[in-house]
């Protein structure tokens, strides 16, 4: 059975699934950060899949996973120093009890 | 014959260790879990012969992007129950189900236009003449610069000490 496109966007549905029930389901926010980034990677292995199997010779997938790696890295920069700065206040970072924001 | 059982073994253990992240109650493993998914992910790129993105996924993910999370994870150490769950757990199993099966119904429902042609390998040139070139994606890179000096920039602000 040769590996085809449906395979690898059926792993990467996957993948994305199991990512979004840990960023719904887990209180501490690194976890929540951790399940994006699986989100993140999926939706990447979808863009390589794609650009390897119906443009094999414009590469824009790869290019726009390159583009999601970028905003990836900002994303868990900043993400991360958020939860140290709530840490640093609220000495937990269990967003059930982050409510400081809740009207 | 190699490729498929490359991308067997890949998928298995990608999705393990992407259940370890989710089910894991010990912080630190979990994210020991997460760096085996994204090597393994590296691993699915070179199957796709995507050889500059796997080298990019080792760099930045497993190098850089792991050991912060392992560092905010060492940061955060004091905090006392690992990684409870809450009282969503039957909703949001359901809401990651049913999206599953969409998607996987998609997909395997659509007639994909899967060209003839072998992929490009290697793919580093190429890349650098799509990403660079006056056609290409230049103004994009040029404004993913600034988006990462400003993300420096602001973790530096958000997380110094008063």
């Amino acid at each position: 059975m040769t590996i085809g496109l449906q395979h690898y966007l059926i792993l990467s549905a996957v993948l994305f699934c199991i990512g979004l029930y840990g960023a719904l389901t887990r209180r501490n926010a690194v976890i929540i950060l951790m399940c994006i980034e699986l989100m993140l990677n999926a939706a990447n292995i979808a863009l390589v899949a794609f650009s390897s199997y119906i443009v094999p010779l414009m590469l824009t997938g790869q290019v726009f996973a390159i583009f999601v790696m970028v905003v990836a890295a900002a994303e868990v920069a900043v993400g991360l120093a958020i939860i140290l700065a709530i840490y640093r206040g609220l000495a937990d970072i269990d967003v059930n009890n982050i409510n400081l924001m809740k009207w | 014959m190699g490729m498929a059982a490359a991308f067997w073994l890949m998928a298995v253990v990608a999705i393990v260790a992407a259940l370890g992240v989710v089910s894991l109650k010990n912080v630190f493993r979990a994210a020991l879990s997460l760096i085996l998914c994204f090597i393994t992910v590296a691993g699915l790129y070179i199957t796709l012969s995507a050889d500059f993105l796997a080298a990019v996924q080792i760099l930045v993910y497993v190098g850089a992007i792991s050991v912060l999370i392992i560092l905010a994870i060492m940061m955060t150490r004091d905090v006392p129950h690992g990684s409870p769950g809450n009282r969503l757990k039957i909703p949001a199993f359901v809401v990651a189900v049913v999206l599953m099966g969409i998607m996987v119904f998609t997909v395997t429902r659509t007639s994909w236009p899967v060209a003839s042609e072998s992929p490009l390998v290697p793919t580093t040139a190429p890349l650098a003449a799509k990403l660079f070139s006056e056609s290409g994606f230049v103004l994009p890179v040029e404004i993913g610069a600034v988006l990462l000096l400003a993300a420096i920039i602001g973790a530096i602000v958000i997380a110094r000490e008063k």
